[in-house]
């Protein structure tokens, strides 16, 4: 009986810390950071000063599911960088665990893949853990609101990672699009598989 | 084998109206989220063991022989595994069943095909982002219900079992 208890409160309580942790969510505010890209240049989202906001993405050269999106990401990227929301990907996999998603991984990959926007190396994977980020890709949509950074979307790019052609609910840039005319966002947090970040083993 | 073929069963029934697919013997069934809400809300008192993964996916392509190995020691009355991939349904004769094959993966194997993940994962677990693998251990007759949202190796997951039954 005792084991029963045992089991059902860990049933009950597991569920509850994992929602306990700080992950971002929409409405609260983000943390800016200082990493390194492609080029060895460090960036902050404090240097874009004429940007409304940013499309944060948790990204990395391995993922199958990142793959799918590469052209999507391109496109955004293209669409909504002129109107003030550029793309910024962030690479926190541990090349430890991950030897794929290397820094040298990275610069090839931006090159080969022609990525126009940001793609920053979070070696010490603190952006990730302060994000809450969890998998790849995963978005955080902000938007520069009383001089400091507010999660508008957390989730999704849309609802069909295998064929772009096939998806029809367009989650991440329905929200841009929200946000750029001044209407509320209809669906501020969405859930999408990804590959689980990579973490450091310690 | 008997067994083999009541779970093969019991996965078909679930599967309803779902397709399935065989390629050089091999086969996989499809399910949608109506299926899926069906094991999650089944009433039985017996463990359902749920195992969240695709090949893509590293280190549930660790974790599955596991699975495979584990789910021979239990009778099928006390423990039922589900191994719902998540591949890509463009992928699934051109990766997953080469894969299972290769693998020597004789357990069941059911696809997800809404590819609308938005629409079921919190029916998982609410607390569940997306990242997989993901194992989730039910029996709604005792009200036992814990999800892992990790790469569980084999002590693990017996253990897991275990405490569960």
């Amino acid at each position: 009986m005792k084991k029963y208890l045992y089991v059902l409160l860990i049933g009950i309580l597991l569920p509850m810390t994992a929602g306990a942790q700080s992950a971002y969510k929409a409405g609260d505010f983000a943390s800016d950071f200082k990493l390194k890209n492609v080029k060895g240049e460090i960036v902050s989202l404090a240097q874009f000063t004429d940007a409304k906001g940013f499309i944060v993405v948790f990204w990395c050269n391995t993922c199958p599911v990142v793959k799918k999106y590469d052209e999507r990401l391109v496109k955004l990227n293209e669409e909504f960088a002129v109107k003030g929301f550029p793309v910024i990907a962030i690479n926190s996999n541990d090349k430890g665990v991950s030897p794929g998603d290397s820094y040298e991984e990275m610069q090839k990959t931006a090159s080969a893949k022609k990525y126009a926007f940001q793609y920053l190396y979070d070696e010490s994977q603190d952006v990730a853990r302060k994000y809450g980020a969890t998998n790849t890709p995963h978005v955080y949509l902000l938007s520069k609101t009383d001089g400091k950074l507010k999660v508008e979307y957390v989730g999704a790019i849309d609802n069909n990672a295998d064929n772009a052609a096939a998806a029809d609910k367009h989650y991440l840039a329905d929200a841009v699009n929200s946000l750029i005319s001044g209407k509320p966002i209809a669906m501020a947090g969405t859930k999408a598989i990804g590959c689980s970040l990579k973490w450091k083993k310690v | 084998m008997k067994v083999r073929y009541l779970i093969f069963s019991l996965v078909v029934l679930i599967a309803g109206s779902g397709a399935s697919l065989t390629v050089s013997g091999q086969k996989v069934e499809y399910i949608k989220t109506a299926d899926l809400e069906k094991i999650l809300k089944n009433k039985e008192d017996k463990l359902s063991v749920i195992n969240f993964w695709a090949t893509w996916c590293a280190p549930c392509v660790k974790e599955l022989p596991h699975f495979e190995k584990i789910s021979k020691e239990y009778n099928r009355d006390e423990v039922t595994f589900f191994l719902i991939s998540l591949d890509f349904p463009s992928e699934i004769e051109g990766k997953l069943i080469p894969f299972l094959k290769k693998n020597k993966i004789t357990h069941e194997v059911v696809v997800m095909t809404d590819t609308d993940y938005n629409l079921w994962i919190d029916t998982v677990d609410p607390g569940w982002q997306g990242n997989i693998p993901a194992t989730l251990v039910i029996n709604n007759a005792k009200k036992i219900r814990s999800f892992h949202p990790e790469e569980l190796d084999e002590k693990q997951l017996r253990e897991l079992i275990n405490k569960s039954l």
